[in-house]
């Protein structure tokens, strides 16, 4: 019984140093672990060849006509043509979103999380914003093409112009817009608020001078992260008339130019991408490289003022 | 808040269940009373701030109070003591009309202010809140300097007088001024966790209330903070009513001179139990189920 102790002792460190030290090998997580990294490599190396694609052959064009190209009109020789009026069409439509959507889709936030009993019909309300958040840009297009062609018909070239098209991408970011705010919204802790009530401030005073203050950051970046959505929707440009051609982009008058037929950028890469010749895939892709720095900037910055601004509670 | 009574009161079921194997006959006996005996405390009537007659408290169709009779005295803290989710912060925030923010929250009976009846048609919650501040859990202060977090209330009450000295004098009588008289204009969120707490009194202050509820203002705060606070409290009572929700007895015990213990029926209801002048209260509670809670037998 008296050697029985020591012995014991012994087994235990006998045993705890072999359980630390038999490295065994989590075969099992390996694998996974394998998979993980293989999912990464397949869709960075698509995004990669995709990019240098893109690079190789529009690059030389950008460095070849330099501003030329930025400035040019649309024209059928592809050595001429240029993305001015492509760039100048997606300007004023973005123009549109942000008059149209961001005033309405921040409003509609703060009233859904601010001021809104929670009923059924608000419940409603909140998943169908949301659902409409995931319908098919091309939806957006034939509602645009039924209702704000018909409507912006007077204003010229029969309801086919950049006013159309603007309310179209406007509504069609619309539910994005909502969302993101009332999300800045609701990130807002529930003390403050409480807070403002307490010293006798009234809704609207609490909404005013903290909510949407303290909110701001939040919804801006998540309105300009909605303009890079806008400034990359096809379809539903297309449908509602955007062409490719006679873009007065030259008119005297501001207004003259928006009531004439409209295009951006992203239907100019769409009609050239379909031309058959060699020249005009080549500037295809250098108008690609244009949107994407564009649309890469917009994020950039959007990043930049979230990390700026973001707020801990 | 709602979430947050739901937590508590799924924490705490092994200590009602604790309680009522315990005292079950009393439990019963005042659960079936209805109104419980010996809750009046002598006070002259015109010392009277608070008068509550039956008043129950709901969310949705959950009483979370039942039939609560007491009045707060003038001048005086009163201190609301019980074990937790027994519904004495709903107490607390019925008195400044806090819970209308809530949905779903109502009140059956009456809450008297000054003889006013707080939830009669007509009577501004606005109104309500900046005569009867309030201070919460957690230090809450806006994320601006600490002056406007200080001039806020002020300026949206349309304040004449010189806003400064306002801000200078709230902060004084919440005792703060000397640790941020340098740096009026630095973000309030910076400050420690107690200089918060001070700050949200000051600002509750600068509204020249006449009554500060106060919320567990200590549970976040270690106990040098804690103690600074409550001898705030006592210098605050000589201009106003404080009625102060805590779990901590010996805080009720130390800072407050009325207490009121509140208790959880079987139908997860908070009823009070008694009120009495602290000292009575802690030394000869006139409930077994107080002598329990205060001697540490349950709770």
């Amino acid at each position: 019984m008296a050697a029985a102790t020591p012995r014991q002792a012994v087994t235990t460190t006998e045993v705890v140093r072999r359980r630390l030290e038999g490295g065994r090998i989590e075969w099992r997580g390996l694998v996974f672990e394998g998979l993980l990294l293989g999912s990464l490599i397949v869709a960075f190396a698509i995004l990669v060849t995709l990019l240098v694609t893109i690079l190789v052959s529009g690059l030389p064009v950008l460095l070849e006509r330099g501003l030329d190209f930025f400035t040019s009109p649309l024209a059928a020789n592809p050595a001429d043509a240029g993305v001015g009026q492509g760039i100048f069409g997606s300007l004023v439509l973005i123009g549109f979103v942000i008059i149209v959507a961001i005033p309405i889709g921040v409003g509609a936030a703060v009233y859904l999380e601010e001021y809104a009993r929670d009923t059924w019909f608000t419940r409603l309300i909140n998943t169908t914003v949301r659902n409409l958040a995931g319908v098919p840009a091309i939806v957006y297009g034939l509602l645009g093409l039924a209702f704000f062609v018909v409507i912006a018909a007077p204003l010229g070239n029969g309801g086919r112009n950049v006013y159309a098209g603007g309310l179209t991408l406007g509504v069609l970011v619309l539910p994005i817009v909502i969302i993101t705010s009332a999300e800045a919204l609701r990130a807002v802790p529930w003390t403050i608020r409480e807070a403002a009530y307490g010293v006798g401030a009234t809704r609207w005073e609490v909404v005013r001078s903290h909510v949407l203050p303290y909110a701001a950051p939040g919804i801006f970046t998540g309105t300009i992260l909605t303009l890079a959505r806008a400034l990359g929707e096809t379809a539903p440009l297309i449908v509602v008339g955007a062409i490719v051609g006679t873009f007065r982009y030259t008119a005297e008058s501001f207004f003259d130019q928006l009531s004439g037929p409209f295009t951006g950028l992203p239907t100019i890469i769409y009609a050239w991408a379909k031309r058959p010749d060699a020249e005009f895939r080549e500037i295809t892709s250098a108008a690609i490289i244009v949107l994407l720095v564009a649309l890469m900037t917009i994020n950039a910055v959007a990043i930049y003022l979230r990390n700026r601004f973001e707020r801990r509670w | 808040m709602e979430p947050a009574r739901g937590d508590t009161a799924v924490r705490d079921t092994p200590t009602i269940r604790v309680m009522t194997d315990q005292t079950l006959d009393e439990a019963e006996r005042i659960a079936s009373a209805g109104e419980p005996e010996s809750v009046a405390v002598a006070i002259e009537p015109d010392e009277v701030i608070f008068d509550l007659q039956s008043l129950s408290c709901f969310y949705g169709s959950f009483r979370a109070v039942r039939d609560i009779g007491l009045r707060v005295p003038r001048n005086k803290i009163t201190a609301i003591i019980g074990p937790s989710g027994c519904g004495k912060s709903t107490l607390l925030r019925s008195f400044n009309r806090m819970n209308d923010l809530v949905e779903g929250a109502r009140i059956e009976g009456t809450i008297l202010y000054h003889g006013v009846d707080l939830y009669a048609d007509g009577v501004d919650p606005v109104e309500v809140r900046r005569r009867i501040g309030m201070v919460f859990q957690k230090p809450n202060p806006f994320p601006k300097t600490i002056y406007d977090n200080v001039a806020f209330g002020p300026r949206i009450a349309g304040y004449k007088g010189s806003m400064p000295e306002l801000v200078e004098q709230s902060l004084r009588r919440a005792a703060l001024w000397d640790e941020v008289k340098d740096k009026l204009g630095s973000i309030a969120t910076s400050l420690s966790g107690g200089q918060q707490q001070r700050l949200c009194i000051a600002r509750a202050i600068a509204v020249e209330p006449d009554v500060i509820l106060m919320d567990e203002p200590c549970s976040a705060l270690d106990p040098i903070a804690t103690l600074k606070i409550e001898e705030l409290m006592r210098e605050l009572k000589e201009n106003y009513t404080i009625v102060i929700v805590t779990h901590n007895m010996q805080q009720a015990a130390r800072a407050s001179d009325f207490t009121a213990f509140l208790s959880m029926g079987d139908d997860r209801a908070g009823y009070l139990v008694e009120m009495a002048p602290t000292q009575q209260l802690f030394t000869s509670p006139t409930n077994r189920l107080t002598e329990d809670y205060i001697t540490g037998r349950f709770g």
